[in-house]
């Protein structure tokens, strides 16, 4: 694979041509990291709007006739009772921020930049599986990892933790310290779901060295970061549920109050074990599923000495020859930056952001609705499968059918791959029966099925 | 409760780490397995695999209600839910009254209830717990192929997972397939043929779309009204389908999420509970006559804490529940080498101990299936493993 290539589609999300790259892969990558372009918000629900509304609709929900017992695997999402008013907007409004992330994708000028914001997305995931998140992902993604995807890991961390969010989906929200004033009166106790997630998925790693004690005194100093209706649904510390006293995690002391959680991130941030467990994951992301060493170790350290500058971060991923090398095996792509970089590719905006979120959710990934806080898996055999890649080939079929007149497929495989298209590949796409045939060969083919 | 053949002290020497020094070999391997090979040829045997990834409250499912220690651990509400309407199992057990079709199963002996056992995991992490359940060795992370797949590799069974990407334990077997429901139908046969044919050079691509032309067939000639959301009712019904046909796969593969109770367990427990048993029935149903060749194992990747958390639900633990049934299944009985719930008998102070190691259950049930030596199973399906295969059937 020539540079160009790799920088289109393995680092971005598919570029129409590689005109724009050709000259300098590695300037077009870099310039990208130093100005992402911003996501505009505008119009977007704010996660307080989001609460208000998501209140409405479960307490709608609760007073409605009793539906039938779902079925296992089924998402409370599906318990919501009748489509209500409250319902329909909060729907619409998962509908519009998610076309205007999507949208993002496909006409960004900087993919590479958004790809790396996507992943930080992943790794602080929140997912729309229980009553009190059906709007939340979507403000968490924008109010929390967006606006610190470039800057210090630490106040990503801490965004994305002290967030309504993260709160309820790790049900924070409802921990109360055993010995607070709040727990003792209500006789209510820990819940050390994010304490765990947070040392294990998003700072040192599941054999970061920590042990269960550890996870225990981190669920009591994280007691006390809440979210209440009377303050509209802001994520706030409240005295009365902490628990008193200090707490030792990983042999070190932390005080007693909000101040604690700062120092922590802070702490986690600068373990060992965080920038090796991250440098990992970014590795496997952005270059092959099986990381090469030496360029994990490149991107820990550098990790280490910026403490924790992820644009420095990026810098030292992308500027390092090993992330270019050809030789390794390519990606799988995800089924929703298939379809993304489809629609990039071809310029074409999704024209139902519904029929969309079925036909990825088809292929495995229920967007919004990742199933645990570990997120989306990132190797192939995570997707690759009989029934998924029968969906995948499906969807190039009806894409194709959708928008055969908006692209020739034998000019566009050849702007896209230019030298790295096979022959292979191309015979197929200018032997179709019909352009709609050849748009779904083209789809269809290992080049744009992988990266 | 009946209790292992062996003492407690002598049971624990053949799992976990403490058995490292006991060498396989030295296992009584021609003693241990020849009962599971007997009996049954693996022709017309069926065997389905469910796993609830999340963890499973094993003391929700079937609680200990003889247990002296166990009403204080529940708490009030959940005792009395349980106890409001009792589905006994013996004196020291309950079964969940959500799970109606299960406990029918154990009155007519077609349900053995497996309780404290887990697999050799011993941390609390989702997912390198389910890695290693799945992969069957003793660490995470030690296989990147599943024990299931590996056990299929060695014989002309096919496999179908009815799940959309391809579960790690299935990992291994050129025989195992994936399969949910279509969602848009109408392709175009001629364009999938030269899909096919572009995916020659490309050895991944290539044996995964041969696999899903070659079962659409398959699919499209089973009995399949109900369309529509792939619930776990829907899919065990269709994996029952599947095994049913002449030509169809001899193993399955179901799985159901949401386990992972650690807030107000009591309702979501009821409707998951209710939903796996109906699928359970469904599947059963669907199986007919072949039951009595069937075997089902139901597992998850760990226990919950004993003691229900601050928020009514509980957090990630230990030991747990496991179901085997079916129509040759020595049923009726709970097998559990119980250690107790004082807080002096939980492990860590919080977590049903586990006695007995999941594979004590995959072992004989793979053996029956897939006609295994000894031999094969140790070195091919579950290398290093120490623990003692269980006695399923009529003997």
């Amino acid at each position: 694979m020539h540079a160009a290539t790799i920088a289109s589609h393995r680092f971005g999300y598919s570029e129409t041509s590689l005109s724009a790259i050709k000259a300098d892969p590695r300037a077009w990558v870099k310039e990208q990291i130093e100005r992402p372009q911003p996501f505009d918000s505008a119009g977007l629900i704010d996660s307080v709007k989001a609460l208000v509304l998501t209140r409405e609709v479960l307490k709608t929900a609760l007073s409605a006739p009793k539906v039938e017992p779902g079925q296992v695997g089924k998402q409370d999402m599906d318990d919501l009772g009748p489509l209500t008013p409250s319902r329909r907007e909060l729907r619409q409004h998962n509908v519009r921020g998610l076309a205007r992330s999507w949208q993002q994708t496909i006409a960004t000028t900087t993919p590479v930049a958004e790809r790396w914001v996507h992943f930080w997305i992943n790794h602080f995931t929140v997912a729309a599986t229980k009553g009190t998140m059906i709007a939340l992902v979507g403000p968490h993604q924008v109010e929390a990892i967006r606006p610190h995807a470039f800057g210090s890991f630490k106040n990503l961390a801490r965004a994305a933790t002290v967030h309504p969010a993260m709160l309820l989906y790790l049900d924070n929200a409802q921990s109360f310290g055993p010995d607070s004033r709040a727990g003792k009166r209500r006789e209510k106790g820990l819940n050390e779901n994010l304490a765990r997630e947070l040392l294990e998925l998003h700072t040192l790693g599941v054999n970061g060295g920590y042990t269960q004690a550890d996870v225990t005194e981190t669920a009591r100093l994280l007691t006390g970061w809440t979210v209440r209706p009377e303050t509209q649904g802001k994520a706030e510390f409240m005295a009365a549920l902490h628990q008193p006293g200090s707490k030792t995690i990983l042999g070190k002391s932390y005080p007693e109050g909000p101040a604690a959680l700062d120092q922590l991130l802070t702490d986690l941030s600068r373990h060992p074990s965080c920038s090796k467990f991250l440098a990992n994951k970014l590795v496997r992301h952005f270059v092959t599923d099986e990381p090469p060493a030496a360029l994990v170790d490149a991107v820990a350290t550098r990790f280490r000495t910026s403490d924790g500058d992820l644009r420095a971060v990026a810098h030292t991923l992308f500027s390092h020859d090993l992330a270019w090398s050809p030789d390794h095996a390519p990606k799988f792509k995800r089924p929703e930056e298939l379809v993304l970089s489809a629609h990039r590719m071809l310029k074409q905006p999704v024209d139902s952001v519904e029929q969309l979120v079925f036909a990825v959710q088809g292929m495995g990934q229920a967007v919004g609705r990742a199933p645990s806080p570990q997120g989306w898996p990132d190797r192939a055999e995570d997707w690759l499968s009989p029934d998924a890649l029968l969906k995948r080939v499906q969807w190039a079929e009806r894409f194709g059918e959708l928008h055969r007149e908006n692209a020739d497929a034998r000019a566009l495989a050849q702007l896209a791959w230019g030298a790295d298209l096979s022959r292979s590949t191309l015979q197929h796409i200018e032997r179709a029966e019909s352009s709609a045939q050849a748009l779904a060969l083209a789809l269809s083919s290992p080049e744009f099925q992988r990266r | 409760m009946h209790r292992c053949p062996v003492s407690r002290r002598d049971s624990l020497r053949w799992f976990g780490a403490a058995a490292t020094t006991l060498a396989a070999s030295a296992l009584p391997a021609t003693l241990a397995f020849a009962s599971a090979a007997s009996g049954a040829t693996a022709d017309g045997n069926r065997l389905v695999v469910v796993l609830l990834r999340g963890a499973l409250d094993g003391l929700a499912a079937v609680p200990a209600v003889g247990d002296p220690a166990w009403a204080d651990l529940r708490g009030h509400a959940d005792t009395a839910a349980t106890l409001a309407t009792p589905l006994i199992l013996d004196g020291t057990f309950a079964m969940h009254p959500a799970l109606g079709h299960l406990h029918h199963w154990y009155t007519e002996k077609n349900l053995l209830v497996v309780h404290a056992t887990a697999s050799a995991y011993r941390e609390r992490s989702h997912f390198d717990a389910q890695q290693l359940l799945e992969s069957g060795g003793d660490r995470p992370f030690a296989f990147q192929t599943g024990w299931l797949g590996r056990a299929l590799q060695s014989s002309n069974q096919n496999a179908m997972a009815m799940t959309a990407a391809m579960p790690l334990a299935l990992r291994g077997a050129d025989a195992a397939s994936t399969w949910t429901p279509e969602r848009r139908g109408g392709h175009d046969r001629d364009l999938m043929a030269r899909v096919a044919q572009m995916y020659s050079d490309d050895a991944a691509l290539n044996t995964a779309f041969a696999q899903a032309m070659g079962q659409q067939d398959l699919a499209m000639g089973a009995e399949n009204g109900a369309q529509g959301s792939a619930g776990f009712s829907q899919l065990a019904r269709q994996a029952g389908v599947f095994l049913s046909a002449p030509k169809g796969p001899r193993v399955a593969w179901l799985e159901a999420g949401g386990w992972d109770t650690h807030t107000q367990q009591g309702p979501r427990l009821q409707r998951l509970l209710t939903a796996l048993d109906e699928g359970l029935g469904a599947l059963r149903a669907a199986l007919g006559s072949h039951w009595a060749k069937t075997t089902v194992l139901v597992m998850t990747e760990f226990g919950r804490s004993a003691r229900l958390n601050g928020t009514g639900g509980t957090d990630h633990g230990t030991g747990g529940v496991a179901f085997v049934a079916g129509g040759a299944v020595a049923g009726g009985r709970v097998q559990a080498d119980w250690p107790g719930l004082a807080s002096a008998n939980l492990l860590d102070g919080r977590d049903l101990r586990p006695t007995l190691d999941l594979r004590s259950l995959i072992a004989p049930a793979l053996q029956r299936q897939f006609g295994l030596s000894s031999a094969q199973l140790q070195d091919q399906v579950f290398p290093g493993m120490t623990a003692r295969p269980l006695q399923l059937w009529h003997s």
